[in-house]
């Protein structure tokens, strides 16, 4: 493996694992504040309950997602130098601007969230939580406003061989931005109504009866939610195939694995066969007629270009063949090939849309069957709910592997209505001055230490899970007479 | 005064911020292993920094990410050309960071003394590395006309980088110990003190001479001047460690640390990275940066964040203000 290889492989495995993380510190914080404040509305002993657990739970995940990001952040640097010089201009930017307004924000008030239970008054305690919660929806519009900027250059200029910033007002509500942060707002809600959904349903199923009342809210919060994100997600994911559309059109067209160009074109639901073949031979797939033109652009006839067309008019665009320079390896000269990996994009759109699907479906159905407070005796109910925890993380991880590599080979992508010039290939984008067999040497720890750390923090996950609501809440409270009380979390 | 330079000093103070935070963060986490003779003291340890490290933690965060935008081609080529020597700075803050969350989650004696070596790595690893790669960055390295390091990953490895290394260590070990003096109380405290006072003029030494090394290379007054400051500053602080002032001494280590970074980007300034191969190659506030608007969008950002992180953190400091020792601990109540 070159050095390109090893960097892409790193990049993918660490951000994606870095979002299995985020959406639930995401969702789940944001929820967890909402109980908080129904407590201190209310009063009620059971929504303290609800604060505890499911805020431990929240805490046990987020210092996996800190310590993850802190890699993204260095990474640019570190495995992609020549993106970090080309970009450079506009994209640490909002890097800056995320860590100084939102990640400052996220952990010092979480800290004193955690540490503060016993030393800050109600609703102080209660602004705390909050503080930290919108902060982390705030990092996740600067990332994605980043992010964006990557599938869509706006607010530049051409100078030098490099994009100059001119406005980041652009930047910052780039229509793929504004299209992306409430679809991955919506994700993260899902991943938080179904983790509530599927928990709640065990414990109940376990007859964690002392606690009825607190699981049994808990999983309606968490049916409502996860219904309620579904539809957001499907609202906004319309919004961004539209865009999609006119911004990336080889991205459409993957995502379809459309070879020919059809008008009206019909959307693929389910396909047998190799998509990966671009003639696509030996494809048989189950269509819907005109669909693919609506949702790509509102009508029924709507002409959608396909792979094949699509590769003769990037090419024409944006060059047959890499310059010969030594630092780009095997690819030094070689014919550009514009088509994403056909199959990952076919399928993990597929996915992303399927387990979104099937895990609000599983929450209708938890819904309707809690209904006047029943809980079926079946075990499966419960089984099938704890597993369908996963779907909404397939959702995500799925979504962001077609979002990257259906970009391909650009890391950043030309924008057909923008200035010229402003676009490069991922394999000019890895660092020069990196051997491939240092990066395979952080692949592989990094690896090593994600997986251990990922056994450890289901693990810890679980354990709180069987312990209930009696192992974070003390039966009575101990006295706490001494007059200065304090702070111990650890 | 051009926008480069002001962001140039911006990271230096950034850079001031998170050595001196985390500098006694990582001196506690020494300490755990060092100095703690149960896990109630352990657990006194880490529960002084509890509810800041991870605050602490965002200025590298932020330092880091304001280099990003400011001064693309110095991220770039700093991050890439010490690439192995971040990779252990990220191994260890990752396992430290976890370990300080997930330490007391579970009532077993094993687990804690898995999590108790990961405090020790997180704690040992991360100043000593960034010791080597700031000073490699003041001092330089063999760097080609695209900014891209020539030779490997051995480039870094020099007396002089080494000493820095040593120089961070030294200094957050005797600041997390007179921190330690400050937060705790009862018996640890004391040992804490002590072990303060003895160990300061050895763990001061190294950061002595780095700076005099740095200010002798530089040749500059200013930074002579500077220089003189760290080492009056030092023994201040060791005459008031000896003398029973611990809230003293730690400001004078402040001073001690202040000084250390201004010697650094000062001696190295108008270079934010020199080229130890050819200075038409060096990276320089100048040929760096960022065009002027992002810079003034930043600048903007900072003047009106930057204060509001210093007013909640300094708010987190006085709201944990408390003394805590063994005698306060709640009994361990886990699933
Ligand atoms: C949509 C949301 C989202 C996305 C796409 C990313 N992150 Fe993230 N990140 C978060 C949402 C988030 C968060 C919710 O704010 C986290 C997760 C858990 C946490 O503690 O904060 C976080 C933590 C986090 C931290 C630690 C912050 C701290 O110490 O408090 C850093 C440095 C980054 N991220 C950086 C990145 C980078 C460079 C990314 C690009 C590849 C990235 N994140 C993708
Ligand atoms: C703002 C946030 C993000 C930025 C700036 C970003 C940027 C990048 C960059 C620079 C690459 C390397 C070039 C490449 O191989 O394509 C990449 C690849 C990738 N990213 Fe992202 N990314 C972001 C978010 C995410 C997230 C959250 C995920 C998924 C959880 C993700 C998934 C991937 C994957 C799977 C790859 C590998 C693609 C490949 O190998 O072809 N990205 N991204
Ligand atoms: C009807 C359902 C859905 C539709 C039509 C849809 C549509 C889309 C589209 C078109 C993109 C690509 C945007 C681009 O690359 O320009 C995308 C990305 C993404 N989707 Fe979905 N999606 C749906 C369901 C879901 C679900 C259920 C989840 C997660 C729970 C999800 C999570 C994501 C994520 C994380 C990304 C990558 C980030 C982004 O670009 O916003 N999606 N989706």
């Amino acid at each position: 493996m070159d050095v390109l290889d090893v960097a892409r492989w790193q990049f993918g495995i660490t951000t994606v694992y870095h979002f299995l993380m985020v959406p639930l510190t995401i969702g789940l914080s944001l929820v967890v504040a909402c109980m908080q404040t129904a407590w201190w509305r209310t009063g009620n002993r059971k929504y303290l309950a609800m604060t505890k657990f499911w805020g431990k739970l929240m805490l046990i995940n987020f210092a996996m997602g800190v310590v993850t990001g802190i890699v993204q952040e260095f990474q640019f640097g570190m495995s992609w130098s020549e993106y970090s010089r080309f970009v450079g201009d506009v994209f640490g930017g909002p890097l800056a601007i995320e860590g100084l307004v939102a990640f400052f924000v996220e952990s010092t008030f979480l800290g004193l969230w955690i540490f503060g239970w016993e030393r800050l008054a109600k609703p102080v305690h209660l602004a705390c939580i909050w503080a930290a919660s919108l902060a982390s929806t705030a990092s996740a519009y600067f990332i994605l406003s980043a992010n964006s900027w990557m599938q869509h250059p706006v607010g530049i200029v051409f100078e030098n061989g490099k994009p100059r910033l001119t406005s980041i007002w652009a930047v910052l509500t780039n229509n793929t931005a504004l299209a992306a942060f409430p679809h991955t707002m919506a994700g993260s809600f899902a991943v938080a109504g179904a983790f509530l959904l599927g928990i709640a349903a065990w414990k109940l199923h376990k007859r964690a009866d002392d606690d009825r009342e607190v699981w049994f809210t808990s999983l309606r919060w968490g049916g409502w939610i996860s219904v309620a994100a579904f539809a957001a997600v499907a609202i906004t994911g319309d919004v961004q195939s539209k865009l999609m559309f006119q911004q990336q059109p080889m991205k459409m067209a993957s995502a379809e694995a459309l070879c020919h160009t059809e008008q009206p074109a019909s959307f693929s639901v389910f396909a047998v066969g190799d998509v990966s073949r671009p003639d696509c031979e030996n494809v048989k797939s189950i269509t819907v007629p005109a669909l693919l033109s609506f949702l790509a652009n509102s009508d029924f006839d709507s002409k959608i270009k396909g792979v094949g067309e699509l590769t003769t008019e990037y090419r024409a665009k944006y060059g047959t063949n890499y310059p010969v320079d030594p630092k780009l390896g095997e690819l030094s000269g070689k014919p550009i090939d514009y088509t994403p990996l056909l199959p990952v994009t076919y399928w993990g759109f597929r996915f992303m849309i399927g387990f979104g699907v099937a895990a609000a479906g599983a929450a209708v159905l938890a819904l309707w069957m809690t209904r006047r407070k029943r809980f079926p005796a079946n075990p499966w109910y419960a089984r099938l709910a704890l597993l369908g925890i996963a779907a909404p993380f397939l959702a995500n991880s799925t979504g962001w592997i077609f979002t990257e590599m259906g970009r391909q080979p650009f890391v950043v992508v030309p924008n057909p209505t923008g200035v010229d010039g402003v676009f490069m290939f991922t394999a000019r984008a890895v660092s020069g001055g990196v051997s491939a067999a240092e990066m395979l040497t952080s692949l592989i720890l990094l690896t090593l230490v994600y997986g251990g750390l990922a056994v450890v923090e289901v693990y810890l996950i679980s354990r709180y899970v069987r312990g209930g609501i009696a192992g974070v809440m003390p039966a009575q409270k101990e006295s706490t007479k001494d007059a200065d009380v304090l702070a111990f979390a650890y | 005064m051009d926008l480069p330079v002001v962001w140039f000093c911006l990271i230096a103070f950034l850079w001031l911020g998170y050595l001196f935070l985390e500098g006694f963060d990582f001196g506690v986490g020494m300490l755990v292993g060092l100095l703690a003779r149960d896990n109630d003291e352990r657990r006194v340890l880490i529960n002084t920094i509890g509810p800041v490290w991870d605050g602490n933690e965002v200025w590298m965060i932020v330092a880091v990410g304001a280099t990003f935008a400011a001064f693309p081609n110095w991220y770039a080529s700093l991050l890439s050309g010490s690439y192995l020597y971040v990779l252990a700075i990220l191994l260890a803050l990752i396992v430290r960071g976890v370990a300080f969350e997930y330490r007391g989650k579970v009532d077993s004696l094993r687990w804690r003394r898995w999590w108790d070596r990961a405090i020790a790595v997180g704690s040992w690893v991360p100043p000593f590395a960034w010791g080597v790669v700031l000073t490699a960055t003041v001092t330089g390295l063999p760097l080609d006309r695209r900014g891209d390091l020539v030779g490997g990953p051995l480039e870094l490895i020099r007396w002089d980088t080494l000493l820095g290394g040593v120089a961070l260590v030294g200094f957050s070990l005797v600041h997390g110990a007179v921190f330690v003096a400050l937060k705790s109380a009862g018996d640890i405290q004391r040992r804490a003190r002590q072990f303060a006072a003895t160990i300061i003029p050895v763990a001061l030494a190294p950061v002595l001479g780095l700076v005099w090394v740095l200010a002798s290379r530089s040749g500059r007054g200013v930074v002579f001047a500077l220089a003189g400051m760290v080492i009056v500053a030092a023994a201040l602080a060791m005459q008031r460690l000896w003398t029973g002032r611990p809230a003293t001494a730690f400001a004078l280590l402040g001073a001690v640390i202040a000084g250390t970074v201004a010697v650094m980007f000062g001696g190295a300034y108008p270079n934010v990275l020199p080229s130890t191969l050819d200075s038409a190659y060096s990276l320089t506030v100048w040929n760096a940066a960022a065009s002027s608007y992002p810079l003034q969008v930043i600048t903007w950002v900072a003047a009106f964040g930057a204060p509001a992180v210093l007013i909640y953190q300094g708010w987190t400091y006085w709201v944990f203000r408390k003394r805590i020792g063994t005698q306060h601990l709640p009994p361990v109540h886990v699933p």
